[in-house]
């Protein structure tokens, strides 16, 4: 089993869940982060004073998939949540060793 | 005044008109500011405005018309207990007629245009509120309420009725002063000195007194809220008709004229800025936008019946552009002029003031046609139409003069209050934000979603408590 966590432009949530449904992913984790990458926030000019915004609003996804399906799932993403302009954001899948549903008590593949 | 008083019902209906819109601009001037603070410090920035309607509003109608308008004393002042109250100030005073027949005079300024007494003095009290209300721009966050209000009226009485005495009432500024009887007759058409000169040379002094902001310079302090500056700068506009046209004291067309030259000014002005900061800073902005703006409508102010069409073309791109790079320099300089009074107001007020020096185009002998009528007795052309560089002198002088006035009594009076009732709130107050340290109050309240929030109603609490003892 694999935990991929993909951090995205906001606007491209609805895609990217859009995308995913149709791919046959049942469910995953929302939330709002901010942060940055290479680009480093934007600037901001008021009155010709200059402000360095440094976090930017980003959502962030979790997903728990089988490993066989991890490398489609984050393609899935990916194609989704592209733009082409800086901070389109990143996805990475992580090893998980231990998934239990809390309703049914069942176990890692059952669980997912 | 000779000629019996009649009242011109057309000239009152327009100038009550005026003076009501010229109100209006004070509120909005409480929203374009508001809207430049953060929002820790709206609501101060907003009752720094209201204050001075309060306190100006009352001091005008005991004093201040009075001091400003009365009986001149040595061209400085006029006697402050002479319309005390507005007590004398009437529009039947029996008089008689140079045929011999008997008639009424009215003491009141504007009575040359049918106008009575109590119209003019509404409409002198709204420059009063709206000049105070904009030397808080360069006070955000920092200052005790209760200071501002002692210096509002403080400041209204000593500094602004005198000056407004010298420019308009017949004082040293004025057409019957020294610079007229040397050179030429001073042009301000709606206060270009006394407003705004004036409340510009005050706000430079009093950030030059009071200090920076906590973190000026190093923390962010954008504008939380730039629609409230936009709604603000929109109430501006509108209220600177009455402002401008208002201030020929009639319905005709040189108000018309004056009509048109705010507006053209204030357009171009606006696209001035944006174009200076489309090429320094790489976008066109709201508040930039907002900002040219005022700084058209603040130098087209004392030009606006003086000058022709194109001049107000040219007044407008000039202060839109160098108004715009005005801003600049209190980063420059390190002094903390909070919201730009200085780089807007006094910037744009010496600009309109020395720039009609240039333009000014009045109504020659001869002149089958003239824009308006507007030809103050003594006042010449401007360089470029013919008037040679007198008026222009002129007006330079009147506007270092103003200067000087205005700075060296602002001065007196800030260094007495700092010593007194003091200027600054306490470092944990501004940390903390002024709106609720010193007014007890926030401007938003985003967390409550709708409900009771987080907060405890202190009062239920205190009754559960009395309740649940006397029960055990």
């Amino acid at each position: 089993m694999k935990l991929i966590t993909a951090v995205i432009k906001p606007f491209k949530l609805d895609e990217v869940r859009a995308a995913l449904l149709a791919f046959g992913v049942q469910g995953m984790t929302v939330s709002e982060s901010s942060g940055y990458g290479r680009q480093r926030g934007h600037t901001e000019v008021y009155r010709g004073a200059e402000y360095t915004v440094e976090l930017l609003p980003k959502v962030r996804l979790e997903i728990l998939v089988d490993s066989a399906d991890a490398q489609d799932v984050i393609d899935v993403i990916v194609r989704a949540a592209y733009t082409g302009k800086i901070g389109d954001g990143k996805v990475w899948a992580v090893a998980v060793e231990n998934v239990v549903r809390v309703r049914t008590g069942e176990r890692d593949q059952e669980a997912l | 005044m000779d000629a019996s008083f009649a009242v011109d019902t057309g000239n009152t209906a327009f100038m009550i008109l005026a003076a009501s819109l010229v109100l209006l601009m004070t509120p909005g001037l409480a929203f374009f500011y508001g809207g430049m603070t953060r929002s820790k410090s709206v609501l101060n920035m907003m009752m720094m405005s209201f204050g001075a309607m309060g306190i100006v509003g009352l001091i005008y109608v005991l004093w201040g018309y009075s001091m400003s308008f009365g009986t001149d004393i040595g061209g400085i002042i006029a006697n402050p207990f002479e319309f005390f109250g507005l007590v004398g100030l009437s529009d039947a005073i029996p008089t008689t007629l140079s045929d011999g027949t008997a008639g009424v005079m009215s003491n009141s300024l504007m009575a040359s245009t049918g106008v009575p007494a109590m119209v003019a003095v509404g409409f002198q009290l709204t420059f009063a509120v709206i000049t105070v209300a904009l030397i808080s721009g360069s006070l955000a966050d920092r200052v005790k309420f209760a200071t501002w209000m002692v210096f509002a009226g403080i400041w209204v009485t000593i500094v602004y009725f005198p000056i407004a005495h010298m420019v308009w009432g017949g004082g040293i500024l004025s057409g019957s002063g020294f610079i007229a009887k040397a050179l030429s007759t001073p042009i301000d058409f709606a206060g270009g000195t006394v407003v705004h000169i004036n409340a510009g040379t005050a706000a430079l002094v009093l950030a030059l007194v009071i200090g920076k902001r906590k973190g000026f310079g190093k923390d962010p302090m954008k504008p939380h809220n730039l629609p409230l500056v936009m709604i603000g700068a929109a109430l501006l506009w509108f209220g600177w008709f009455g402002f401008n046209a208002g201030s020929e004291f009639g319905a005709d067309g040189t108000a018309g004229q004056a009509w048109i030259n705010t507006t053209v000014a204030t357009a171009v002005a606006m696209l001035g800025w944006l174009i200076v900061e489309k090429l320094r800073d790489g976008h066109a902005t709201s508040l930039g936008g907002a900002s040219g703006v005022v700084a058209g409508l603040v130098a087209i102010t004392p030009a606006a019946a003086a000058v022709d069409t194109i001049g107000a073309i040219f007044i407008g791109l000039i202060a839109g552009a160098v108004c715009a790079l005005a801003v600049g320099l209190k980063y420059r300089f390190g002094y903390d002029d909070s919201l730009d009074v200085v780089g807007v107001h006094l910037v744009g007020g010496l600009l309109g003031t020395v720039l009609i020096g240039f333009f000014a185009h009045l109504p020659q002998e001869g002149d089958s046609a003239p824009l308006s009528t507007f030809a103050p007795a003594g006042a010449q052309n401007g360089l470029f139409y013919g008037g040679g560089a007198t008026q222009l002198l002129t007006q330079t002088l009147v506007a270092l003069v103003s200067v000087v006035v205005s700075g060296v009594l602002t001065y007196i009076i800030a260094m007495a209050l700092k010593a007194t009732m003091g200027w600054r709130i306490s470092d944990d107050d501004e940390a903390e934000g002024i709106d609720v340290t010193i007014h007890g109050e926030q401007g938003y309240d985003l967390d409550a979603g709708g409900g009771s929030g987080h907060g405890v109603l202190t009062s239920s609490l205190t009754k559960s408590v009395a309740t649940l003892k006397a029960q055990l």
